[in-house]
């Protein structure tokens, strides 16, 4: 116990901004950028007119939702293996910014499907089974807000993460087998090519947006986790 | 430490754990009551037409031995917590997992049992008949609770060491379970009439693996959460 608490107590340096800000700005102007692209060289859809612009964010949104959670599953397993504080905040914030995604990727959807299915939401498999992958992680989070002492919830967040990652493909098929409507999944091969270079290019705007709010995330929690540490010392009396 | 040993070990925790259950009674007649109770409120809810009450009679039955279980679950670390006897288990050599099948081999007993008592009641409340296909039904209810118990017992061990594990329990466990719930619901409903399409066996293949992956995981990942 000892030897991880020691590793644990003092292993990382509260991050710097460093380069980041300018990749934040980066981000953002390639987002805008892809947008303008994507809305200029698209033509209206046969069936669904303008409608079909959503798919610009939508479909980034939950590819990239996934790779989040599989950001987290790296980061935990990580944790579990070598005990370094900084993975634990990392999959953290990854799970934070994964869920953002995630209910985006809900919301757009409801949105989409309510002019072109005519409901707000079917009980069709993908849209359960995101879902289903949106309550996990707001499990996750909340352990994590339930418990206090770093370390335990570090170990204890890392197991449910693992945990909830190798649940997803199982949700996902199960939720199939129950019933099923969705289209095809969309990939740049079942897209026409009129669509592919602007969700190809806002697949990549969302992915570095998303980079960036995980380490503004991870940052801040590192530089709290940094501040609890100093006030317990304070509180020691140590300087 | 050899499998005897390990056994030996997995069997203590168990017998202990049943025979503090078996001792009081009050949580088993307590977590059953829940359980018929739950599935009288479903009747309100659905009843009192008994074509309908007939067709939801399987989701009813997985969902009120879900909640009874809940209760089940964070009860069998909190006698743990109680005493400090927890860390003094801890201290015990051997390998941690033992522990982990020990408590599982306890709830799966309780549930078992509450599960038996639930199923008998939700027959007669819910007017099904016992189907030809019995012991496939009764597979099902086996392996649906195996993977109950599991994910259980596991996220228990954790939400009854944290702030406010009522609410941190189900809301961990809930969307863990869903391919388990679904499975088992939709295998007993089919079984229930009759199975004339034959739709169980995909959902019990489902059911063997989910146990399965979920049986090794937990026991992997157990060590790392009994110690924080």
């Amino acid at each position: 116990m000892t030897s991880t608490a020691a590793v644990f107590g003092d292993s990382i340096e509260p991050p710097r901004a460093g380069r980041w800000p300018y990749f934040g700005a980066f981000a953002l102007l390639f987002l805008v950028g892809a947008q303008v692209l994507a809305l200029v060289t698209s033509p209206p859809d046969r069936d669904m007119g303008d409608l079909q612009k959503i798919m610009y964010v939508h479909v980034p949104a939950a590819w990239n939702t996934f790779l989040a959670f599989f950001v987290v599953l790296v980061f935990s397993a990580r944790y579990l293996w070598k005990h370094r504080e900084s993975d634990d905040l990392l999959a953290a914030a990854a799970a934070e910014v994964g869920a953002i995604l995630n209910a985006l990727t809900l919301l757009l959807g409801m949105i989409w499907g309510r002019p072109t299915w005519g409901v707000w939401w079917t009980w069709d498999a993908r849209l359960t089974s995101t879902l289903v992958l949106f309550l996990i992680f707001v499990g996750y989070l909340s352990l994590r807000a339930f418990v206090e002492e770093p370390e335990r919830r570090a170990q204890w967040s890392a197991a449910v993460g693992i945990l909830g990652a190798i649940n997803v493909p199982i949700v996902y098929m199960s939720v199939k087998w129950w019933r099923t409507l969705h289209q095809m999944q969309s990939s740049p091969s079942t897209v026409d090519p009129a669509y592919v270079l602007g969700l190809r290019a806002n697949a990549f705007a969302i992915l570095f947006l998303m980079i960036y709010m995980i380490r503004r995330r991870y940052e801040a929690a590192a530089l709290a986790r940094a501040t609890e540490r100093a006030s317990q010392a304070a509180a020691l009396g140590r300087r | 430490m050899t499998w005897t040993e390990d056994w030996r070990r997995v069997r203590a925790v168990a017998w202990k754990d049943l025979t503090t259950e078996r001792r009081s009674k009050a949580g088993f007649n307590g977590v059953v009551a829940l359980g018929v109770t739950i599935l009288v409120l479903f009747g309100f809810a659905l009843g009192p037409d008994t074509r309908a009450l007939h067709d939801a009679a399987a989701g009813a039955l997985w969902l009120a031995v879900l909640f009874a279980g809940v209760l089940a679950f964070n009860r069998s670390y909190q006698v743990e917590l109680e005493s400090g006897a927890l860390d003094q288990l801890l201290l015990y050599p051997g390998a941690r997992w033992t522990i982990f099948t020990g408590k599982l081999l306890a709830n799966a007993t309780f549930v078992g049992l509450m599960l038996v008592i639930v199923v008998l009641v939700a027959l007669v409340l819910f007017q099904v008949q016992v189907p030809s296909t019995w012991p496939t039904l009764v597979a099902v209810l086996a392996l649906g609770a195996l993977g109950l118990v599991t994910l259980g017992t596991f996220y228990a061990a954790m939400a009854s060491r944290s702030r406010s594990r009522e609410v941190l329990l189900p809301l961990l466990l809930f969307p863990m379970l869903v391919p388990v719930l679904l499975a088992a619901m939709q295998a007993s409903k089919a079984l229930l009439g009759g199975d004339l399409m034959n739709e169980s066996g995909a959902w019990i293949s489902l059911l063997v693996a989910y146990d399965m992956i979920f049986f090794v995981a937990t026991h992997f990942a157990f060590s790392y959460i009994i110690e924080g």
